[in-house]
């Protein structure tokens, strides 16, 4: 099992070798509610850290989903786009956003493991 | 200093408050009241349920005013709210608004003629600048007071009559937008067949001692559950409802707001009300803008603000309210665009962050139900 790291803006990765399988945490689903729109970045397409590359929505409000890393996209989750509220379902798991190349190891640094996280998330609701 | 400031002013609570918290809601700050967003189920679940069963809404922060009145007030009100006072029928609602001036809309209400005078309903927003207009209005010869005493509630969906009848006997005789009194621990209390949802339902006016113990009573004598503000407001959006502030405001007038059926026929003959040059004359010769529905190609969701374009491409309005419909079971919004692109079919773009979606103008509610005419 490999070990999720976590990034400030409620984003979970998943590491396998130079490539992250990125998404939203438990945590940020039960906050934005009933899920019911994603949008999914377009494979091929560059981010850098911290950019906003994809997007949900709840029936509340339209929220980024920031890249955690610098790199390209190689896959995105058409399956969330059919049935969005697979994010609310599983959000760490078949609720996935999109995988991203791993340009700087070094970016792996600045996320949380899951015990700073969940901390992190109690005392930073939002 | 001033943020400061601002998080220390108190927020208002309404008497369920502890209820609301002991039932799983989720509470945010809505015109300075600390009001459910939504509880457990969340707002899809919630929206469905009113939908197919029966829904207990807190809408105690609303503003409840009552005049004290014979019918010699009527001429001061119709300066200000454009209705023939005296055609509406004891014991009838009729919806209206509050205007200015320019004809634009100060807010919206409900005004219940009662035997005693004229009670109205006044969005919490807006309630304290109303009661001030309405009594300057009126003069001093009225007496005016926004009752903080009593609690509103609305029960809504279609077994909201079957809930309501196990309490309150004959109620389902009342007609839509008609009102009575009924007792309620041994309290005279005023309800109304009313609402916002486009469902069947009631809006209960009552004791702020008594509230929890009907909205307790009316969860025992059905599966009813409590709805929160995000279920409110896509509930009133599928059933092409305005939600003050956004969809119509100050510079919106009734026209504009796709609202002159609210307006009498003699009013719309003779004026006689504020800004009624200008409102007159929109009718007459059509305003530039107007408020229309507009259904979104695909699950993108047009939110408030969105900018609209008609198919050639030139900006023509922008979204007031949207989001997704539950039971339309896709985005809808609403929004104003000039007259000459408000047919319905009328074919439209909206910017949507980078993507430009179609969509189409639509016609109002969404989601229709009946409303009970007995």
């Amino acid at each position: 099992m490999i070990e999720k790291k976590y990034s400030k803006k409620h984003e979970w990765l998943e590491v396998n070798g130079n490539i992250a399988t990125v998404g939203i945490t438990v945590h940020a689903a039960a906050q934005l509610g009933d899920i019911v729109f994603a949008e999914v970045p377009v494979v091929g397409k560059s981010f850098k850290k911290d950019e906003a590359a994809a997007v949900v929505e709840s029936v509340k409000a339209a929220s980024d989903v920031y890249s955690p890393l610098t790199g390209d996209i190689k896959e995105s989750n058409q399956a969330i786009v059919s049935d969005p509220s697979l994010v609310n379902k599983d959000p760490e798991n078949s609720g996935w956003f999109f995988k991203i190349t791993i340009k700087d190891q070094n970016e792996l640094k600045d996320l949380m493991n899951k015990s700073d996280y969940e901390k992190y998330a109690t005392e930073n609701p939002n | 200093m001033s943020a400061a400031n601002a998080e220390l002013k108190q927020t208002s609570k309404t008497s369920l408050y502890e209820f609301h918290k002991n039932s799983g809601a989720k509470l945010v700050n809505f015109a300075g009241y600390e009001m459910p967003i939504q509880y457990q189920d969340g707002i899809i679940q919630e929206h469905t349920h009113t939908r197919n069963s029966i829904g207990i809404f807190d809408v105690s922060h609303m503003g409840q005013l009552k005049i004290e009145c014979s019918s010699s007030i009527f001429p001061y009100l119709e300066k200000i709210i454009p209705l023939d006072f005296s055609s509406i029928k004891n014991n009838q609602s009729k919806y209206s608004f509050l205007l200015n001036d320019k004809g634009g809309i100060e807010d919206d209400l409900i005004v219940t003629k009662v035997d005693t005078g004229i009670k109205i309903v006044l969005n919490a927003a807006c309630k304290d600048n109303d009661a001030k207009i309405i009594k300057d209005s009126i003069g001093e010869g009225f007496t005016a007071v926004l009752r903080d005493d009593l609690s509103l509630i609305a029960i809504q969906g279609p077994k909201a009559v079957d809930a309501m009848e196990k309490i309150f006997k004959d109620i389902s005789k009342l007609n839509f937008m008609f009102g009575n009194y009924f007792e309620y621990n041994k309290k005279k209390i005023f309800i109304t067949r009313s609402g916002y949802t486009g469902e069947d339902g009631f809006e209960v006016s009552i004791k702020n001692e008594d509230v929890q113990e009907l909205t307790q009573d009316i969860m025992r004598v059905s599966d009813a559950k409590l709805i929160g503000l995000g279920a409110r407001d896509s509930l009133r959006l599928e059933a092409g409802l305005c939600l003050y502030g956004h969809d119509i405001n100050t510079n919106t007038t009734p026209v504009e707001g796709a609202l002159s059926w609210a307006i009498p026929k003699t009013k719309k003959e003779k004026g006689g009300f504020l800004g009624d040059k200008i409102i007159l004359d929109q009718i007459k010769n059509k305003p530039k803008k107007i408020r229309v529905g507009i259904k979104p190609e695909g699950k993108i969701i047009a939110r408030e603000g969105t900018r609209i374009f008609s198919n050639d491409q030139k900006e023509i309005g922008h979204v007031t309210s949207g989001g997704f419909g539950p039971s339309v079971n896709g985005p809808i919004a609403m929004g104003y665009v000039d007259y000459e692109q408000s047919k319905e079919g009328t074919k439209v773009i909206l910017k949507v962050r980078e993507n430009m979606v179609h969509g189409v103008v639509s016609k109002l509610p969404f989601y229709k139900k009946n409303y009970v005419k007995n």
